[in-house]
C-alpha cells in the first residue's frame, strides 16, 4: 500500500476568525453545529433551572454572526440538533422536541412518546438520512425510540436490550439497507437494534482484552465505523462489521470527548479525528497518528469531506488533501499540472523557461491532463489567490490546445465565484467544492433564503442561469412570504413592495404569499395581495378561509370554473343563514343558476324558497304548475294549481292565470264526466277532451266545452269534421256542412273524405270550394283534368305547375 | 356532379387517432378495476361507445355483462360493478340507490364510477350526501371528441344547449374548453381564432388557460384557423325545415350518432335496418349535400348506370366474366344495396312530406323569412294548431318572427296552442321566452329612429295592413335588420336553379342563407370583424378575433375548425361544405351535438312525469 506520512495528506485550513464574542468559551455549553457549513447553536449551562437565571440559547452562523439569542424558558434540554432545512431541534428531558427556525422563532413541537415523560430522556441524537432528519433517544428505562423523519412523524419503540441498565456506554444511529438501526455497546458487548430484534454482534479482529467499548462513531456516509476501547485502542472497519480496516493504539486510556470520521468520498486514507481536552489526534489507517495541541475547548463537526473544528476564537477545516492537489503541490512534483503551473509562473516572469516546461508537458502529450488538473485543484482550494493562480495556469495551458472543451473550466470559474461569495464571513457558509456539488445549487439557494440573503440568492440564480421557477421565482416567493411578516410596515407599503419586486414572475403565486400574510393575522394585507393573483380560482380557498365569502363567490364566478363556484355555494349554504345565503346568491346570477339547477334535481322545496325570497312570482307560479303534476289526488292538484293562479296574478301575468284557471275548470269537468260516464278524460288537453267526447258521441258535452272555453269556431269545425269523417257519418257531415257557412272553407271537407277514400262524398264539396282553391280540390279527388281546367281558367302559371308536379313523374325508376 | 372539388382544397387531417386515444384511455380505466366486472352504461353513451370500442374489446378487459342504465334496481351477480355515465345528478343518485340497496342486503361489492367526459363537484356532493363517498372510486374518461365523419366531430352533449342557454348553467364551458384543448394539442397550434357569443368567449378563455397551464410543444399545425359560434347567435337556421338530403333524413328519421334506422316502409321488407351515414357510403356521399328535389333524378341516373354496369356481363367471355365477378360485382352489389335503401328513404320522405303539406310549410317558412304575406302565414299557423298537425315545430318559428305581434295575436295563438296541446306548455312558453326565442312586445314601447326607418322601408314595399306588425318586428329579434345587412334572403324575383347552386341559400331552396354560415364566410373573407360592427351590435356583441404570431402555413390556414356551442344542423354543415368548395377551404365541424328544429324545441319542454 502506497503510504504517505500523515501531515502530507492532512491539511488544516483556517476558515474563519470567529466573529462571536464568547466570554466563557465553549465551556459548559450544549453545542450543535450543522454540517455543510451550517449554523451553530449554543445553550449555556443547560442544567440551570432557577427561574431567575435561565440558560441562554444562542444561534450563530458558521462564521459566528449572531442570528438569535434568547433565554430558554422551557424544560431542561438534553440535546440540540439541526434539521436538513436549517431548523433547530431542542430535545427536552421529558421527550418534547421543540423546533425553532434560524432566527429563533418557535415553529412547532412534537413528543417522542407519552412514556418518556415518566422515564425521561437520558441521551438523544439527531441524524440525517435519505428520509430526512431523524431523532433517536434512549430513556431512563433503557429503551430506544426512533423517529426517522420528523416531518412525517412515526415513532418506533425498539426492542429491549438484554442486560442493559441505564444508558449504554456508547451508541450510534446507522442507516443500512434502507433501514434505520441503533448500534450500541454495553461494556464489551455490541448490539444492533432494529425494528423487531436486538442482535449481538462482534467486530472482526477486535482485541480480546477489551472490557468496554467507550466511544463509537459512524462515518458521514454510514459506511464506516470507529470504536474506541477502554484499552486506548481505536478499531476501524466497515459499518456492516464484516471487515476491519485497522486497529491503532492511541496510548490514551480515557475516552475522547469527541470522535469524528475524516475522509473524503473515494478516499484511500480514511482517518478518524479524536478530541480530548487539550489534544486533537488524527488517526489514519496506516497506523500513523498526528497530534495537534489544542489551546481552547473545541467542537468537531463531521462533514462529507473533512472535519470542521470550531473553537471560541477560530474555525478550521481538517481535510485529507485531494490527490490532485497533492500531485501539484508536492515538492519537486513532475505531475503535468505541477509543470504547467511552473510554466505559467515562468511565463509571467517573461522567462523562456516557460517554453521548456510547456515543451516537456507536450512531449508527453499531457497538456490536456495538465489543464484538467489545474482546474480541478482550483476547485478544491480555499485560498482565493491560489485559485486564481491555478485557473490562470489552466487558461494559459488551454491556449495551446485546439480541441479542449472549455466547459469544465467555465463551470469551475462560475462555481468558485459563488463559493467565494458564500464563504464570506458576512454570509458564513464555509462550503467546499465537493460539498457544494453534493448539496446542489437549489439547496444552496434555499439555505441562503433561510438566512434571508435574498439579493445574493437572486444574484447567484441569475449568474448560474438557473431556470426561474427553480431560482429567482423561488427566492422571490420566500422573500415575499417573509416580507409580509414585517410588522413595522403598513399593509399598503408591503403590498406595493411585493408587487413591485415580484411583478408577474412565473411560478410565484400571490395566493401563497397572501396565505402567509393571513397566517400572520394580516387579513387586509392578504386581500390586497390576492388582488394581484391572476388566476382567480387560486384566490378562492384563502378568501373562504378568511371568511370573505362574498368576495370568494365573485372570484369563483370570475374564474369560470363552475366546480369552484359550486364549492363556494356549498360552503356558504352551511355557513350562512338561509336569508343571507339567498341574498348573496341573488347578486351572482351564475351561482344562482347553478344552485337552482341543483335544487331542481335535489331540493325542490329550496327552489320554492328561493323564488319566494326574490318575489319572483312568475317562476314561483311555474314551479307550482310543475309541482301540480306530481300530485296524485285531484283535490291537491287543484289546490297547487290555485297557488299557481295566485302567483300568476301577482306577477300580473293575466294570460297565464286565466289559462291555469281554465285548466282547473277543465280538470273538474273531466273528473265529473269520468265519474258519470267512465270517459277516461282526466289530464287530456281541451282539444283531446273534445275529440274524445265526440268520439264517444257525447256531442252535447263537447258543445258545452266549445261554449264554456270559447273555443274558436275554426277549431270546433275541424274537430267535428274529423270526428264525423272518422266515424263515416256522411249524412251527418253533409248536414253539418250546411248548418252555417263553414269558417274553415270547404276544401277540408274534400280532404277528410278523401282520407277515408270516399271520392263520392268528396266530390260533393268540390263545387263549394272557392275559385282560388279549386285546383287543389280537384287534385285532391284525383281529377287532374278538372284541376287543369280550373288552372287555365284562373290563368295561373303556378297552379299549372302544381298540376304538373302531381302528374306521374316522366322518368320511372 | 354539379360541383367538382377545387384542386387546391387542402387535405383533412386524420381523426381516427381521436378514437384510438379514447379507446386506450377507457381500457386503462377498466383495468384499474382488475378482475371480472359488470359494466353499466348510460343510455345515450351506448352509441358513442359503439364507435369507440365494440363488445369484444370490452370483454377482453374482463367486462362480464353489459347493462344499460335504466334507473331500476340492478340484477347483477358480479361483485364488481362499473358505471360509465355522464356527470348527471340523476344518474349518480341512481348509483347511490344501487350501492345502498346492496349495503342493506349485506352484500359487499366494489364500485367504480367512470364519469365522461369529466366529473363535477356536484356529483361528488351527492355521493357524499348519500353516504357512499368512501364506497365508490371515481374516475374521469376524457372522451371529448367523437369523430362522426371525416369532417364532423361531435361532443355528444345535447344538454349543453339547454343548460347553457336556458338555465344559465355554465358548467359545460370548461368541457368545451377542454375539448378544444384536446383538439389543439393534436392538430394545432392555431394561428387564428375568431368567435362570437358569450359562451364562445368563455370557452375560448377556458381553452387559453389550459394551454397556459400545460406544456407546449412546437408542432406543424394541421388546422390553423378556428371559429367559435354560440347557437343563440342564430336560432333561425335550426328552426327551418331542412331540404338538403342529409338534413331531411335527420328531420324525418332522426340520425343518431351518425347512424339511422330505416323502418319497414323504407326497406320494403318487414325488418328495420340500421345504416351508418357517412362518407364511406358512396351513394350517400354524393347526395348528402344535394337539395332534395335533385336527389330523385340523381338516384335514377345512378340506377341506370348501375344497370349498364350489370349489363356489361352480357357478351363477356369466361375470362372477362371472372374478372368482373372478382373485381366489380361486389362493389356493384354493395352500391345496389345502398342505392335501393336511399331510393326507399326518398320515397318514404316524399310520401310523408306531401301528406303534411310540406310545400305549404316551406312556403310559409319562406314568407316568414322574407317578411311577406304575414296574415296568410298566421292563418296557416292557426290552422295547423287547430288541426294539431305539426307538433310544436311551426309555432315557435313563427312566433319568433312575430316578436312584434300585437299582444292580441300573440295571445290568441298561445291560447289556441294550449287548448290543443295542454296547459303544461305554459312552461314551454316561459322557457322559450327565457331563451329569447319568443319575445313579448310590451304595448307602448317606442321605436328607435333606425327601426322606424326600417319599418318604413318595409312599408314601401308591402301592403299597408302589415304595417303595425312589421314596424315593431324589428324591435327585438333584429333578424330583419341582420337579414338586410348580410343579404341573407336573395331577391325572390330571380329564378334559382337548385341544380347549380350559386350560394349557400341552396340549402333552403334558394330562399335563405343561414346566418351562422354567412357570418363565418364574412369573417374569413375580411380576416376579422372589421366592417361588421353593425352586425355584431345587432347580435349583442361578444365577438373576438385573435391572431397568434406564428408563421402562417397556407394549407393549415385553409383548414378551418368551426365549433358550434349548442349544436348545429346538417344543413349548416352542407352549407359550409359548399362554401369550402367555392373558396378552397376545408371546414371541420366540432359541435356539442347535432340538432334540428325538433330537438331544439324538445329541449325546451319540461319533463314532469
Amino acid at each position: 500500500v502506497h503510504c504517505h506520512t500523515a501531515d502530507q495528506y492532512t491539511l488544516k485550513t483556517e476558515l474563519y476568525e470567529m466573529c462571536w464574542n464568547l466570554r466563557d468559551g465553549l465551556r459548559d455549553c450544549l453545542v450543535a453545529a450543522a454540517p455543510y457549513g451550517g449554523p451553530i447553536a449554543l445553550l449555556r449551562e443547560p442544567h440551570r433551572r432557577s427561574p431567575s437565571s435561565r440558560p441562554q440559547l444562542e444561534i450563530y452562523s458558521a462564521s459566528g454572526n449572531s442570528l438569535a439569542s434568547f433565554p430558554w424558558k422551557s424544560g431542561p434540554v438534553v440535546q440540540l440538533g439541526w434539521t436538513v432545512n436549517d431548523e433547530l431541534l431542542c430535545i427536552q428531558e421529558d421527550g418534547t422536541v421543540l423546533i425553532y427556525d434560524l432566527f429563533g422563532s418557535f415553529k412547532r413541537h412534537f413528543s417522542m412518546g407519552q412514556e418518556v415523560v415518566q422515564s425521561q430522556v437520558l441521551e438523544a441524537k439527531v441524524f440525517h438520512s435519505p428520509y430526512g432528519t431523524g431523532v433517536a433517544i434512549v430513556t431512563g428505562s433503557s429503551r430506544f425510540t426512533l423517529a426517522t423523519n420528523i416531518d412525517d412523524l412515526k415513532l418506533r419503540r425498539l426492542p429491549e436490550v438484554p442486560g442493559l441498565q441505564g444508558a449504554p456506554s456508547c451508541w450510534a444511529v446507522l442507516t443500512q439497507d434502507r433501514q434505520t438501526k441503533v448500534l450500541l455497546a454495553n461494556g464489551a458487548d455490541l448490539f444492533i437494534l432494529d425494528n423487531t430484534s436486538c442482535t449481538a454482534v462482534s467486530p472482526p479482529g477486535l482485541s480480546p482484552q477489551v472490557s468496554s467499548i467507550v466511544h463509537m462513531s459512524v462515518s458521514f456516509s454510514y459506511k464506516y465505523l470507529a470504536l474506541f476501547t477502554d484499552t486506548g485502542h481505536l478499531w476501524t472497519g466497515s459499518a456492516h462489521l464484516q471487515d476491519k480496516l485497522s486497529e491503532v493504539d492511541t496510548k490514551i486510556r480515557n475516552p475522547p470527548k469527541q470522535m469524528v470520521w475524516c475522509r473524503r468520498p473515494k478516499s484511500q486514507q480514511p482517518s478518524v479525528v479524536l478530541m480530548w481536552d487539550r489534544l486533537l489526534l488524527v488517526a489514519g489507517v496506516c497506523n500513523d497518528i498526528i497530534q495537534f495541541p489544542v489551546e481552547e475547548q473545541c467542537v468537531c463537526v463531521g462533514e462529507l469531506d473533512g472535519v470542521r473544528v470550531v473553537s471560541s476564537s477560530r474555525q478550521e477545516l481538517l481535510q485529507e488533501v485531494p490527490l490532485v492537489c497533492q500531485e501539484i503541490f508536492k515538492i519537486a512534483s513532475m505531475a503535468p499540472g505541477a509543470l504547467l503551473l511552473e510554466a505559467h509562473r515562468e511565463y509571467e516572469k517573461c522567462s523562456q523557461k516557460a517554453d521548456e516546461y510547456l515543451r516537456e508537458i507536450k512531449e508527453q502529450s499531457m497538456l490536456g491532463e495538465a489543464v484538467r488538473q489545474c482546474v480541478e485543484a482550483a476547485g478544491h482550494e480555499y485560498d482565493i489567490q491560489t485559485q486564481k493562480t491555478l485557473l490562470r495556469a489552466a487558461s494559459f495551458g488551454k491556449c495551446f490546445l485546439t480541441d479542449f472543451s472549455p466547459d469544465s473550466f467555465v463551470a469551475t470559474c462560475r462555481e468558485l465565484r459563488v463559493l467565494n461569495a458564500v464563504r464570506e464571513a458576512g454570509v458564513g457558509l464555509p462550503l467546499t467544492h465537493s460539498q457544494f456539488k453534493q448539496m446542489t445549487v437549489q439547496v444552496l439557494i434555499d439555505r441562503l433564503v433561510y438566512r434571508q440573503f435574498y439579493p445574493l440568492a437572486i444574484e447567484i440564480c441569475r449568474y448560474l442561469k438557473t431556470p426561474d421557477y427553480q431560482g429567482v421565482s423561488r427566492v422571490l416567493k420566500h422573500w415575499a412570504s417573509c416580507k409580509v411578516q414585517q410588522k413595522d410596515l403598513s399593509d399598503e407599503a408591503i403590498a406595493r413592495a411585493v408587487c413591485l419586486k415580484v411583478g408577474d414572475s412565473a411560478g410565484v403565486s400571490y395566493s401563497h404569499i397572501a396565505a402567509k400574510a393571513y397566517e400572520c393575522g394580516r387579513t387586509e394585507l392578504a386581500i390586497k395581495l390576492l388582488d394581484y393573483e391572476a388566476r382567480s380560482g387560486e384566490q378562492v380557498p384563502l378568501l373562504l378561509k378568511m371568511k370573505r365569502s362574498q368576495l370568494a363567490l365573485s372570484k369563483a364566478v370570475e374564474s369560470g370554473d363552475t366546480d369552484l363556484v359550486y364549492t363556494v355555494v356549498t360552503y356558504l349554504k352551511n355557513e350562512m343563514n338561509r336569508g343571507d345565503f339567498f341574498m348573496t346568491l341573488r347578486n351572482q346570477p351564475v351561482a344562482l343558476s347553478l344552485y337552482r339547477q341543483f335544487c331542481k334535481l335535489q331540493e325542490q322545496d329550496t327552489l320554492k324558497d328561493l323564488y319566494n325570497q326574490d318575489d319572483d312570482h312568475q317562476e314561483l307560479a311555474n314551479y307550482y304548475v310543475t309541482a301540480s303534476y306530481r300530485e296524485k289526488r285531484l283535490e291537491s292538484r287543484l289546490s297547487v294549481l290555485q297557488s299557481a293562479v295566485d302567483e300568476y296574478n301577482k306577477a300580473k301575468n293575466e294570460f297565464a292565470a286565466k289559462a291555469t284557471e281554465d285548466e282547473m275548470r277543465l280538470l273538474r269537468f273531466q273528473r265529473k264526466l269520468d265519474d258519470e260516464k267512465g270517459a277516461g278524460l282526466l289530464g287530456l288537453s281541451l282539444q283531446a277532451t273534445m275529440e274524445a267526447l265526440l268520439a264517444l258521441g257525447l256531442h252535447k258535452q263537447a258543445e258545452q266545452l266549445y261554449r264554456d272555453f270559447r273555443v274558436p269556431d275554426k277549431r270546433y269545425w275541424w274537430l267535428k269534421l274529423k270526428s264525423l269523417a272518422e266515424k263515416e257519418e256522411w249524412e251527418e257531415l253533409e248536414k253539418f256542412s250546411k248548418s252555417k257557412k263553414s269558417p274553415i272553407g270547404y276544401l277540408p271537407f274534400v280532404e277528410v273524405c278523401m282520407k277515408r277514400h270516399n271520392k263520392h262524398e268528396a266530390k260533393k264539396y268540390v263545387s263549394k270550394v272557392p275559385p282560388e282553391q279549386k285546383v287543389k280540390a280537384h287534385l285532391a279527388v284525383g281529377d287532374l283534368e278538372g284541376a287543369a281546367d280550373a288552372a287555365i281558367e284562373r290563368r295561373s302559371e303556378a297552379e299549372m305547375g302544381r298540376c304538373l308536379l302531381v302528374a306521374p313523374p316522366p322518368t320511372g325508376c | 356532379m354539379a360541383h367538382s372539388a377545387r384542386r387546391d382544397s387542402p387535405e383533412l387531417p386524420d381523426f381516427s387517432v381521436l378514437k384510438r386515444l379514447a379507446r386506450d384511455q377507457l381500457i386503462y380505466l377498466l383495468e384499474q378495476l382488475p378482475g371480472k366486472k359488470d359494466l353499466f352504461i348510460e343510455a345515450d353513451l351506448m352509441s358513442p361507445l359503439d364507435r369507440i370500442a365494440n363488445v369484444s374489446t370490452l370483454k377482453q378487459h374482463e367486462v362480464d355483462k353489459l347493462y344499460k342504465v335504466e334507473y331500476k334496481p340492478v340484477v347483477s351477480t358480479s361483485d364488481q360493478l362499473c358505471f360509465l355515465i355522464r356527470p348527471r345528478i340523476q344518474t349518480v343518485k341512481w348509483v347511490c340507490d344501487v350501492v345502498n340497496a346492496d349495503k342493506a342486503a349485506g352484500k359487499f361489492k366494489r364500485y367504480k364510477i367512470i364519469f365522461t367526459p369529466q366529473k363535477f363537484y356536484a356529483c361528488e356532493t351527492v355521493l357524499e350526501e348519500q353516504g357512499i363517498f368512501g364506497d365508490v372510486s371515481t374516475d374521469e374518461w376524457a372522451f371529448y371528441l367523437l369523430p362522426l365523419d371525416e369532417d364532423i366531430i361531435n361532443l355528444e352533449l345535447p344538454e349543453f344547449f339547454r343548460d347553457n342557454f336556458l338555465e344559465g348553467d355554465q358548467r359545460w364551458v370548461r368541457t368545451g374548453g377542454s375539448a378544444l384543448h384536446l383538439f389543439h394539442s393534436i392538430y394545432g397550434p392555431f394561428s387564428k381564432v375568431y368567435g362570437i357569443g358569450r359562451c364562445s368567449k368563455m370557452v375560448y378563455e377556458s381553452w387559453r388557460e389550459q394551454v397556459k397551464e400545460g406544456e407546449q410543444k412546437a408542432r406543424q399545425a394541421e388546422v390553423g384557423t378556428v371559429f367559435l359560434i354560440d347557437r343563440d347567435v342564430d336560432f333561425v337556421t335550426p328552426l327551418c325545415s331542412q331540404v338538403v338530403y342529409e338534413g331531411l333524413v335527420d328531420d324525418i328519421f332522426r340520425i343518431k350518432c351518425g347512424c339511422v334506422e330505416f323502418g319497414p316502409d323504407v326497406t320494403s321488407s318487414d325488418k328495420s335496418i340500421k345504416v351508418m351515414l357517412n362518407s364511406q357510403d358512396k351513394v350517400f356521399n354524393e347526395i348528402r349535400n344535394e337539395h332534395f328535389s335533385n336527389v330523385f333524378g340523381f338516384l335514377s341516373q345512378k340506377a341506370r348506370n348501375l344497370q349498364t354496369a350489370y349489363d356489361k356481363r352480357r357478351g363477356m367471355d369466361i375470362k372477362q366474366m371472372k374478372t368482373f365477378v372478382s373485381e366489380e360485382l361486389k362493389g356493384l352489389k354493395q352500391e345496389h344495396r345502398l342505392l335501393s335503401l336511399h331510393i326507399g328513404a326518398s320515397e318514404s320522405m316524399m310520401k310523408k312530406k306531401t301528406k303534411q303539406d310540406f310545400q305549404e310549410l316551406l312556403k310559409t317558412e319562406h314568407s316568414l323569412l322574407e317578411g311577406f304575406e304575414i296574415r296568410e302565414c298566421i292563418s296557416f299557423i292557426e290552422e295547423h294548431i287547430n288541426r294539431q298537425v305539426s307538433y310544436l315545430k311551426l309555432c315557435p318559428l313563427s312566433l319568433y318572427f312575430f316578436t312584434g305581434l300585437l299582444p292580441k295575436d300573440y295571445r290568441s295563438l298561445k291560447a289556441q296552442y294550449l287548448q290543443s296541446y295542454g296547459v303544461d306548455h305554459l312552461l314551454t312558453f316561459a322557457n322559450l321566452k327565457q331563451l329569447g326565442l319568443l319575445v313579448e312586445q310590451q304595448p307602448g314601447e317606442t321605436l328607435t329612429v333606425m327601426e322606424s326607418k326600417m319599418g318604413k322601408l318595409v312599408n314601401d314595399k308591402t301592403a299597408g295592413k302589415l304595417t303595425d306588425a312589421f314596424s315593431s318586428l324589428a324591435k327585438k329579434s333584429n333578424f330583419r335588420a341582420l337579414s338586410r345587412r348580410l343579404s341573407l334572403v336573395p331577391k325572390s324575383d330571380e329564378e334559382y336553379d337548385l341544380r347549380v347552386p350559386r350560394d349557400m341559400a341552396y340549402i333552403f331552396s334558394g330562399a335563405y342563407i343561414p346566418l351562422s354560415c354567412k357570418l363565418i364566410e364574412q369573417v374569413l373573407e375580411r380576416d376579422g370583424w372589421t366592417g361588421l360592427e353593425e352586425v355584431t351590435r345587432l347580435l349583442n356583441g361578444h365577438e373576438f378575433a385573435v391572431t397568434a404570431d406564428l408563421r402562417p402555413q397556407s394549407d393549415a390556414q385553409r383548414i378551418i375548425l368551426v365549433m358550434f356551442l349548442g349544436g348545429c344542423t346538417f344543413s349548416e354543415i352542407s352549407a359550409l361544405r359548399f362554401l369550402g368548395r367555392e373558396r378552397g377551404y376545408k371546414f371541420i365541424v366540432l359541435t356539442t351535438a347535432i340538432t334540428n328544429s325538433a330537438r331544439l324545441i324538445e329541449a325546451m319542454l319540461d319533463n314532469h312525469v
